[in-house]
């Protein structure tokens, strides 16, 4: 635990001391804020469900990009000898590492609060559960996404690399439900339940059931494990 | 006791390692000697446990280290090569944070700090950036990263390649001054970094230890030519002729005539001395000695006697 503490606060500090974490920020800001005033100046109304249809988009990109340097940065500046040389276990290393991606990802997502805010203190008719349901799906979304990065970023030195790779795997789950018409009735049920969209709307249509909640549990499990036996690999290479 | 034993490392074909033992007693400073990819930077990462052994095995303290690799970590201090560091910290935050990952806070801390800054002589970077600092420093700050838990073994890979002379000297005396209490084992491939150091040498090549010994013992076994500069004046061109021919053991390599004098380089086996021989041929031959000096065997021509030869039989 004390390690993984340790992990965590250094990572979060090497984000906030470089203008890396500031750049992530603002730039995800921007471009919600962007898209979400867009329909705003159109129609003359505002809902929070433009929001929910926005970001998983943009996490598609600034998840990666968050998650991206967390394990390739150590390996390219060969710290990652000094670290698996300390008394120090590679799950406790992942876990610390993922939690400080993870806590960027939710400052971000904390910004479109700004949003949530001002319909809350000039609108009317606020359906304040379908808010929080919503941002439930979408800390479990980012969440997943970052396991997914924090694995990208563990099998490659290259930040490049680690980031496309994030991506492609990230846009695949994001993908999946989509392809649903292309497949055979017996698979789509399979298909369908891997396909992180699936999970998300229901859980943003107000429907937490304890499906969801697993499917974000395990993959998250699932990532997190591969990214640690990943690290366990370089011993034997 | 740090225990090698038939240690092996295959990276995929390439054959790093193939069959080390060693052993290192408690208080010895140990020395790796070896050319660039000889493999002593692999068989120091085994005995730290980042790499993982293809055979053989390592004994810290008669702990294994595949089994016991979490308590090995704890005793041992490592500064890898080129000293990897996060330059975005700050040289305090980074030895806190070493120092967290080791279980020392608090006072503890502060008392370690104390011990590192005064001993690295950091007092002067230490709330500086670390790639603000100059590469001698940041030398000492891995090493200081290194000690912060006082361990009882330190292993240092290639701590002093690339500074200037007069860090080199520092960090050296630093090593010599730590190695008092500490088992140290330190690599390189500098000849002079090593021999000025360590009790013991290990000459490795090929991934296979070529020599162990301290390093009189190294030279005494050394089997190569010694050089011999005789310098001469009144001697002949037949009269250095007959020298050659009359001594059996002696090979002449090379003859410079200087200001009358003739300055002759002289080869032979270190078991037959031919100064007394010379003597008297310089006598019947009425030269004037002006030099008679040979070359000592220094560990550089154990080395490369080694560690040539040693490639050549591949």
């Amino acid at each position: 635990m004390n390690n993984i503490r340790s992990i965590y606060t250094r990572e979060l500090k090497s984000f906030f001391t470089s203008p890396m974490g500031y750049i992530f920020l603002v730039i995800f800001a921007v471009i919600n804020g962007y898209f979400f005033t867009n329909t705003f100046f159109l129609f003359n109304q505002s809902d929070m469900r433009a929001l929910f249809g926005i970001v998983p988009l943009v996490f598609l990109f600034f998840v990666p990009a968050v998650t991206m340097g967390l394990i390739a940065k150590e390996k390219n500046a060969g710290t990652m000898e000094v670290i698996s040389t300390l008394p120090l276990r590679d799950t406790e290393f992942v876990i610390g590492k993922y939690l400080a991606g993870l806590t960027l990802i939710l400052v971000g997502l904390g910004f479109t609060l700004v949003h949530l805010l001002t319909l809350a203190s000039v609108g009317t008719n606020i359906d304040f559960g379908a808010a929080i349901c919503g941002y439930l799906g979408l800390v479990l979304m980012g969440a997943f996404y970052a396991s997914i990065g924090i694995f990208s970023s563990a099998i490659t030195e290259n930040q490049v690399v680690s980031f496309i790779i994030g991506i492609a795997i990230v846009i695949t789950f994001f993908l999946m439900d989509k392809l649903l018409i292309f497949v055979t009735p017996s698979m789509a049920g399979i298909i369908q339940y891997i396909s992180v969209e699936f999970h998300f709307s229901n859980i943003s249509r107000g429907v937490v059931d304890t499906r969801n909640l697993i499917y974000f549990g395990s993959m998250i499990w699932l990532f997190l494990t591969l990214t640690v036996r990943v690290l366990e690999m370089r011993k034997w290479r | 006791m740090i225990q090698v034993e038939n240690l092996i490392k295959h990276y995929g074909p390439v054959k790093a390692v193939n069959g080390i033992d060693f052993q290192v007693h408690d208080g010895e400073i140990l020395g790796m000697l070896g050319a660039n990819g000889a493999g002593k930077s692999t068989t120091l990462k085994v005995m730290t446990g980042y790499l993982s052994p293809t055979g053989g095995n390592v004994h810290v303290n008669e702990l294994n280290i595949q089994d016991h690799s979490l308590e090995i970590r704890r005793q041992i201090g490592y500064l890898p090569e080129l000293n990897p560091l996060y330059l975005d910290m700050r040289v305090y935050d980074l030895l806190e944070f070493t120092a967290r990952v080791r279980q020392i806070e608090g006072k503890a801390f502060k008392k370690a700090l104390a011990r590192v800054v005064e001993l690295c002589g950091l007092s002067g970077v230490i709330h500086k950036q670390v790639a603000a600092c100059s590469k001698g420093y940041k030398q000492r700050i891995g090493l200081a990263s290194a000690i912060i838990h006082d361990p009882a073994i330190l292993i240092l890979d290639e701590p002093v390649s690339g500074l200037d002379p007069n860090q080199i000297r520092e960090i050296r005396g630093l090593i010599k001054e730590l190695g008092r209490e500490k088992m140290v084992v330190i690599s390189s491939h500098i000849l002079q970094e090593i021999e000025a150091t360590v009790d013991r040498i290990i000459i490795i090549d090929g991934g296979k230890i070529v020599a162990d010994g301290t390093s009189d013992e190294l030279m005494a076994s050394f089997h190569g030519k010694t050089h011999l500069t005789l310098e001469v004046k009144h001697a002949s061109d037949e009269s250095i002729r007959e020298l050659n021919a009359g001594i059996a053991a002696l090979t002449i390599t090379d003859i410079n005539a200087v200001n009358g004098s003739h300055v002759i380089q002289l080869e032979y086996e270190k078991k037959d001395d031919p100064r007394e021989a010379i003597f008297m041929h310089a006598l019947a031959a009425k030269w004037t000695i002006l030099e008679m000096s040979p070359s000592r065997v220094q560990l550089e021509d154990v080395f490369r006697n080694l560690t040539v030869k040693g490639a050549s039989d591949e």
